[in-house]
């Protein structure tokens, strides 16, 4: 049988602009992912237990806040610190420039920003993740 | 292998969580685990949990494992949501009402995609269930994905069967009945503070009647409030009774049995299943075979003897 | 409103020009497109005539601007008799370095505040509550206690200018800090003018910063419109927003039905309560939002002017002013593109060249850095000299709704009034605006539609220029705003300072009174007052009322 990949789509913070991480849900959805949607205002702790209960390939964080340098970092040591470093992970949001090496660094492999086409992300999903 | 089995054994969330995947993907490491974890299932209570969508299911269940979380109990959940039958892609999105549960590490949610089984149920679920049981859970609440049609397959994986209404559903009763409403070994009435709460307590009475036979039980009928844990404890009380009413008796080892059989039926359909498509040489067959059919040089009854004369050789 | 005989005159010219000219020239040369398609996906004709709004009558269905049914304009001399109010939405960190931004956008001729929030304020949470972490000032400026408010505020003549602030779930709260600073300066309530969003509907449906149930929050909304008719009359209590709808993806049409419907959700919470409808609607706002189908926008606030006053007469209304719809309008932050910045410059102008031949009351003009980061001062200025270019040099202002009369836009108008209609015959199939929202109405038509742009963007059917097309390369530079790094801290030592030096027993005991209000039923704004006299916090205050009235959990729809 046919392995799926399964992603975890999670808002952490504040912000409850869900618009993005919707589409991007349906869209992988659409690409034959199994699509976990944590729905709003998650902690790292809580994404971090979902993505370990869902056993997920991939976690696509969103935030529209502004917040993401404290919020994507505290879940990519998280997810270090409970062994998962291995799952891919990827965030969306506004985003600036100076911002992205340290969230690579820190273990966020893609940052995608306004503008980003659905079939880019399903394509960095798809060779990234890993085998 | 049977190292990941004896985490799974020990509760380890990561464990369970990669023991679960593999089952879903039917994979042969899968089996060898399976075959350990069988003897230490059949512990939990199993409450299979169904209704029509809208009807707060998930919140009922939220709420639901709250309550044993404070009785001692620990649970895990199975939420089951239809696949895409044209991706194959599934969106999983009943957690969203358990998330307050998700870092307690005495509950264990797992969603799941159909992935192509009818009846409202996905084909790994017995494995999941036994995994979750064996792994020292006292409930396994399964969460059927609830979209209206027959999810009488609950019935057959379940120690108690909870079904989920609401008022302002009249219509539906009527047209649901046939299937879902005899399946019942509790009924919750949830949102009771609608209008027309009245009339759906009775209608569900007046059905419950009809369905009950002379001088057996009546179906209990809880009304609840999830949103706000109201009857929360009554309900999970009258789940609990009826597990203890059943122990022992007849039909609840007949039930047992019946698990186990459709457990078995289910491993054997995907191991055929695995054998005639995943295969090479049986796959080329087919296609020629279906070929042939296409051409009306055979028929798809001969087509199936000649396959399965093969496969069982 | 064209003699009979003329039209059918019309009509018959119209074929043979169609016959004649028309499609022979269309099959020499194919149309760029087979369809041609609005943002709502209605299909757009190659030409309207007199034909198309036949069938109106001038008096009844257009008529005169500052008359019934108000769809030329709310006053009869529009922009000639004054200019929109310019607004820019702002703030950002610490009380202390909005309250400098603010300054600034005065000292540049500015007319009016809007003040933006950060997460955790519009939670009703103060900075140091855990779900904070991350996002303190990111936003908007951390407004966590009266103090705060105070130093918002300093220097700055709260009777003279208006202040619009962006607050939903929270806004009976924020606004008492409001209010308390200007007691506490002695100005008096009456002279205080602004605007709270308090449109907890729309959270639900798009926004989503929603902290209670909608039952007690539709109750604190009509506690803020009581209060505010009786104590604060020059406030507008609440601004019934459609931008946050749009913004969540939804079509004009969508912006246009959902929000009049929350409209008169709104209006007939008030009546069931008892309130005369002639006191509380005269304080109604709306709040629109201004987006890249130019005609369809004009055409979508007209509409709005005329529906809300058909409906309000229906409702029993009767002073003009609650007849008349009054609204802000915010340039589109969703068509804003990182890619190639400087082009939302162009984006901006033109969608607020729409909301000016739409007769808005008050207009936002985005920056042009939004999609990437907060705005620097330099975007701001841009964005407000675009406002004053529109009023003072292009010559729009000179005449009253000057596109009044185009086949074309009166002929969209109605038919975005029709659409409306149908949507709200949907809407009370369920019973009501809460009925939808709790099944996931409104948030599943937004959806489809979100994910259908996105769909046909994706496939080359849209474009947005310089990310579908006309791509390039580029090395961005755009100075991003900088913030004070040590903003958290100053504002968590002030909460503390504040908790360690208030009279505690009187702050409790304001608690304790505001608990009684909300179980009860009386109003709970002049206890909310007390609460944040007594110095109580945002989080302390909000907290009582999380804890009687329960917080919402929304329905999953995609």
């Amino acid at each position: 049988m046919e392995r799926k990949i399964r992603v975890l789509v999670a808002k952490p913070g504040l912000d409850g602009h869900d618009r993005g991480a919707k589409v991007v849900a349906r869209a992988l959805r659409d690409a034959g992912m199994e699509v976990i949607y944590t729905g709003l205002h998650q902690t790292a702790e809580m994404v971090v237990q979902t993505a370990i209960q869902e056993d997920v390939d991939v976690i696509g964080l969103s935030l529209l806040s502004g917040a993401h340098m404290t919020l994507f970092t505290d879940i990519a040591e998280l997810l270090k610190e409970r062994g998962m470093g291995d799952v891919l992970v990827v965030g969306g949001g506004i985003i600036p420039e100076e911002d992205v090496p340290r969230l690579k660094e820190s273990g966020i492999k893609g940052i995608f920003g306004p503008g980003t086409s659905m079939d880019e992300i399903i394509t960095f999903i798809k060779e990234n993740v890993k085998g | 292998m049977k190292d990941l089995a004896q985490r799974v054994m020990k509760g380890d969330p990561r464990a369970i969580a990669r023991m679960i995947t593999l089952a879903e993907n039917a994979s042969p490491e899968a089996r060898e685990c399976m075959k350990v974890l069988h003897s230490r299932s059949g512990n939990a209570h199993v409450i299979g949990i169904t209704g029509v969508m809208g009807a707060g299911k998930s919140t009922l269940i939220s709420e639901l494992a709250r309550e044993y979380r404070k009785r001692g109990k620990r649970v895990g959940i199975i939420a089951i949501d239809p696949t895409s039958p044209f991706s194959g892609g599934a969106l999983l999105g009943d957690r969203i009402r358990m998330m307050e549960l998700a870092t307690d590490p005495d509950i264990f949610i797992r969603s799941m995609g159909t992935r192509g089984m009818l009846g409202g149920l996905t084909g790994a679920v017995y494995d999941v269930v036994e995994i979750l049981d064996a792994s020292g859970k006292d409930i396994v609440i399964v969460e059927t994905v609830g979209v209206g049609q027959a999810e009488v397959d609950v019935i057959k994986i379940a120690d108690t069967t909870l079904v989920v209404l609401v008022p302002g559903l009249g219509d539906s009763i009527q047209s649901i009945k046939a299937g879902i409403m005899e399946i019942a070994d509790v009924y919750a009435v949830n949102k009771a503070d609608r209008p027309g709460f009245e009339r759906t307590m009775a209608e569900i009475e007046s059905l419950v009647e009809l369905i009950a036979d002379r001088g057996e039980e009546r179906t209990p009928i809880i009304p609840v409030i999830a949103k706000e844990g109201k009857g929360i404890p009554e309900l999970a009380d009258t789940i609990d009774a009826h597990r203890k009413k059943m122990e022992g008796t007849k039909e609840f080892t007949l039930h047992r049995r019946r698990r186990y059989e459709a457990e078995l039926v289910e491993i054997i359909r995907k191991r055929l299943m695995k054998m005639i498509f995943d295969e090479d040489v049986f796959r080329d067959r087919v296609e020629d075979l279906i070929d042939m059919i296409m051409r009306k040089k055979k028929d798809p009854y001969s087509a199936a003897d000649e396959i399965l004369s093969q496969v069982l050789k | 409103m064209f003699d009979r005989k003329a039209l059918k005159e019309l009509e018959k010219r119209r074929k043979e020009w169609e016959n004649s000219n028309y499609i022979p020239l269309k099959e020499r040369n194919p149309e760029i497109r087979e369809e041609f398609e609005n943002l709502s996906w209605t299909r757009i004709a190659p030409l309207y005539t007199p034909m198309d709004i036949g069938d109106k009558d001038y008096l009844k269905d257009i008529s005169f601007p500052g008359e019934y049914p108000y769809l030329r304009g709310i006053h009869s001399t529009m922009y000639r008799g004054k200019i929109w109010t310019m607004r820019q939405f702002a703030g950002f960190g610490t009380a202390e370095e909005t309250n400098e931004r603010y300054k600034y956008l005065l000292a540049h001729g500015e007319t009016g505040l809007s003040v933006a929030f950060d997460y955790p304020t519009l939670y009703g949470y103060d900075t140091d509550h855990p779900l904070a972490r991350g996002e303190f000032g990111k936003c908007g400026v951390a407004i966590s206690s009266l103090r705060d408010m105070e130093i918002l505020f300093k220097d700055i003549p709260v009777d003279r200018i208006t202040t619009s602030m962006t607050i939903n779930g929270p806004a009976p709260v924020v606004w008492a800090f409001y209010i308390a600073n200007a007691d506490n300066q002695g100005i008096p309530r009456t002279k205080l003018g602004g605007t709270i969003q308090n449109d907890v509907l729309k959270e639900y449906i798009a926004q989503k910063s929603f902290i209670f149930p909608p039952a007690p929050s539709m109750r604190l909304t009509v506690d803020t419109f009581e209060f505010g008719y009786k104590e604060v009359p020059r406030w507008n209590t609440i601004s019934i927003s459609g931008y946050h709808i749009r913004e969540a993806g939804s079509t004009a049409v969508q912006e246009l039905a959902f929000t009049l419907a929350d409209g008169f959700a709104y209006v007939k919470a008030a009546m069931e309560r008892g309130l005369e409808i002639d006191r509380f609607a005269p304080r109604l706002s709306f709040f629109f939002n201004a987006h890249n189908d130019f005609f369809e926008e004009i055409a979508k606030y007209r509409a709005a002017r005329r529906i809300w006053a058909r409906g309000m007469k229906e409702l029993g209304a009767k002073k003009p002013r609650s007849l008349f719809m009054r609204f802000h309008t915010q340039t589109a932050g969703v068509s804003l593109t990182a890619q190639q910045p400087e082009i939302n410059i162009v984006r901006v102008a033109i969608q607020a060249l729409a909301a000016v031949l739409g007769g808005t009351q008050s207009l936002h003009t985005n920056s042009m850095d939004e999609a990437l980061a907060l705005p620097s001062e330099k975007a701001v200025r841009i964005a407000l000299r675009t406002q004053q270019i529109i009023a003072e040099e292009t010559g729009v202002t000179s005449t009253v709704d000057p596109l009044g009369g185009s086949y074309y836009l009166e002929w969209l108008t109605d038919r975005m009034e029709e659409e409306a209609m149908r949507y709200f015959d949907r809407i009370e199939q369920f019973g009501g605006v809460i009925p939808a929202i709790e099944k996931g109405f409104f948030q599943r038509e937004i959806a489809e539609a979100s994910y259908r742009f996105q769909r046909e963007l994706e496939e080359g059917k849209r474009t947005m220029v310089g990310v579908n097309k006309y791509v390039m390369e580029e090395n961005l530079d755009i100075p991003l705003l900088e913030m004070d790094r040590k903003g958290e801290e100053i504002q968590l030592n002030r909460l503390k300072k504040l908790r360690a030096e208030r009279d505690q027993t009187k702050a409790d005991r304001a608690l304790e009174r505001l608990r009684r209000a909300a179980e009860g039923d009386e109003n709970t704004m002049p206890y909310i007052l007390d609460c944040v006299h007594a110095y109580n916090t945002l989080g302390e205050t909000c907290g009582v009322l999380r804890e009687v009235f329960g917080e919402y959990k929304e329905p999953l729809i995609f």
